[in-house]
């Protein structure tokens, strides 16, 4: 058994050195492969704070994700057509700067996630997951009949947004800001797990009734885990718009939000790199696949029903064994 | 008189057409272990629901030290000084025990608003919540996992979550059960002293634990208390020994 902390150094390191190859060997479409996967595997991360610590399965995450892809390609659109945002009484000038960027769509998602969690949140279980997929469709519906920002088509954005000191048109320095970013978050979220909050909500997830009578609010808990983690998610939708200049309506599919859930459940769930784990194979499996066959989703079934019945940790339970207790 | 540390004031409640706490009013007070015994179905854990804040009656009232707390949720009651142990022990399974006795040190310094420095490294709450499993005896087991503990070692580990809660008055439900003749005696011995801490209301079957701990014991019959007084008042009771001892014994 490989401890998990090594194995995640390894895993990020491998991720690192596979750009970098693609890099010296000019395979730029590689490198946009590995930025797909680190982005996916950032979303996933983001919904591993409330679905892995805090047990919330939400089908609807890819409203956070939708909405992070929407903001950028809303500011980006302004900024193009040099006209500004009218939001009621306020015009809002768009813009091109990743961070801005970034800044709203964290923003956005994260009130979101409020908003849809608090009235979620009233359910447990299976009308949790009924209540999210639920959001999940009405931002997918709305998004379609959008048209001034292309409605079913999409919006195009012709040039990838900017970030001070780098050319983000680089594809390997592109992959690098999502990297970093990636890095971040699973940073957070490790001290998260093991911060105060992480313990109350891990036992919020385990034992409800245990949180109320130590005097927490168990409801508020899982409410701040889904606020962080829409949040998170959001600023992943921001990036892999950026990654194809491209924004649609399917950002916002229950098949996205699903995707998610797979990616965990792949890696292992509540574990640190379980996202990162279940991102990179799965964009491997739609690449390798996805050239033969057109049901490769299928062979994707088989994988993650062998995971269910028989490694309960996933890939990372598989190579590492049983979580350990923190001491 | 001085005010009851908790009260129950003609709690009534009704599942269907059982009424399963019938018009019930008892107090606890300081220093005090006051028992509630009667046979399984009588309504006890029913009863401490509604004091803890598990289960709304349909009538009557829950006071805290005088302060009605019947329109309060269980985590409110919790921070005004109630606390619970479970008669099926509901712990974090996953969790270590420290992680456990931490979680209530956590919860009763009301700070869970902290995501970054890691909470087993906080001296207080580590601190508070290690000297409350040194008092069960639980320290030496504090990295196992609760799922790996024994029964006896995990009704242990709820009476340790309930002492870093530092209340005003304990409730436990049938913190005996299942401990054995050994484990009985340890903590029929660990209860006598705490009761200078923070009074007891008590539900158990172990009628050695009851007679050794009570001050005040009362009997509880398809929901109605029969019965409330000292301990010798009850022994003697022909009701009680009727309804709840046994006739012949
Ligand atoms: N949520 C509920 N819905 C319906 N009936 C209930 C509910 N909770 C308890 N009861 C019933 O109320 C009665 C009292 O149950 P309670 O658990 O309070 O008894 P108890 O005195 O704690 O028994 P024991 O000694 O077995 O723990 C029982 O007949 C039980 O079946
Ligand atoms: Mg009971």
């Amino acid at each position: 058994m490989i401890r998990e902390r090594h194995l995640n150094i390894g895993l990020l390191a491998g991720l690192l050195a596979v750009a970098l190859w693609a890099m010296l060997a000019d395979q730029p479409f590689t490198i946009t492969l590995a930025t797909r996967a680190v982005i996916l595997a950032l979303a996933a991360a983001g919904l591993n704070i409330a679905l892995g610590i805090g047990g919330l399965v939400s089908l609807g995450h890819a409203a956070f994700f939708g909405l992070g892809g929407y903001v950028m390609g809303v500011l980006a659109y302004h900024a193009q057509t040099y006209t500004p945002l009218e939001l009621g009484p306020f015009s809002i000038a768009g813009t091109k700067s990743m961070p801005l960027i970034w800044l709203a769509a964290i923003c956005v998602s994260g009130l979101a996630a409020l908003v849809i969690g608090l009235l979620s949140l009233r359910t447990s279980g299976v009308y949790f997951i009924m209540i999210t997929l639920a959001f999940g469709q009405m931002f997918y519906y709305f998004a379609i009949s959008w048209s001034a920002y292309g409605g079913e088509d999409g919006l195009s954005i012709y040039v990838r947004n900017g970030f001070p000191g780098l050319n983000t048109l680089v594809p390997i320095q592109f992959f690098g800001i999502c990297y970093v970013i990636l890095c971040l978050v699973l940073y957070l979220h490790a001290r998260l797990a093991r911060s105060p909050f992480g313990l109350a909500l891990n036992a919020a997830r385990q034992a409800p009734v245990r949180v109320l009578t130590v005097g927490l609010d168990p409801t508020r808990l899982k409410l701040v885990a889904f606020v962080l983690s829409g949040a998170i998610t959001g600023l992943a939708g921001a990036l892999f718009a950026d990654l194809y200049r491209f924004v649609s309506p399917t950002m916002f599919s229950w098949q996205m939000s699903g995707e998610l859930i797979v990616l965990i459940i792949l890696g292992g769930v509540a574990r640190l790199c379980g996202p990162v784990v279940g991102a990179v194979v799965f964009v491997m499996l739609e690449h390798l696949l996805g050239g033969l066959t057109d049901f490769w989703h299928v062979w994707l079934g088989v994988i993650l029903l062998l995971i269910v019945l028989f490694a309960r940790g996933g890939l990372i339970g598989m190579v590492s064994g049983r979580a350990v207790a923190h001491d | 008189m001085t005010e009851p540390v908790l009260q129950t004031i003609g709690l009534t409640r009704r599942f269907g057409a059982m009424v399963a706490s019938d018009d019930v009013s008892l107090d606890l007070r300081a220093g005090e272990i006051h028992a509630i015994i009667g046979p399984n179905g009588a309504g006890k854990s029913t009863l401490i629901n509604q004091i803890c804040g598990e289960l709304r009656p349909d009538s009557g009232a829950v006071r805290i030290a005088g302060q009605d707390v019947t329109r309060l949720d269980t985590a409110a009651r919790a921070r005004l000084g109630l606390a619970r142990t479970f008669q099926i022990s509901a712990l974090v399974m996953e969790d270590t025990v420290l992680q456990n006795a931490m979680l209530g040190a956590l919860g009763a310094g009301g700070r869970p608003w902290r995501f970054w420095r890691p909470v087993l490294a906080d001296p207080d709450l580590r601190a508070r919540a290690e000297a409350a499993l040194d008092r069960v005896g639980l320290l030496p087991q504090r990295g196992t996992r609760v799922s790996d503990l024994s029964h006896g070692q995990r009704r242990q580990l709820e009476v340790a979550v309930a002492l870093t809660l530092e209340p005003r008055a304990f409730v436990m439900d049938e913190p005996m059960a299942g401990l054995g003749a050994e484990g009985s005696k340890a903590l029929t011995g660990f209860l006598d002293g705490l009761r200078e801490e923070a009074p007891i209301l008590l539900v158990e079957h172990d009628m050695d634990a009851v007679f050794a701990l009570a001050d005040r014991i009362s009997v509880l019959v398809y929901g109605r208390v029969i019965a409330s007084g000292p301990v010798e008042d009850i022994r003697s009771n022909p009701d009680v020994r009727h309804a709840y001892l046994g006739t012949g014994s």
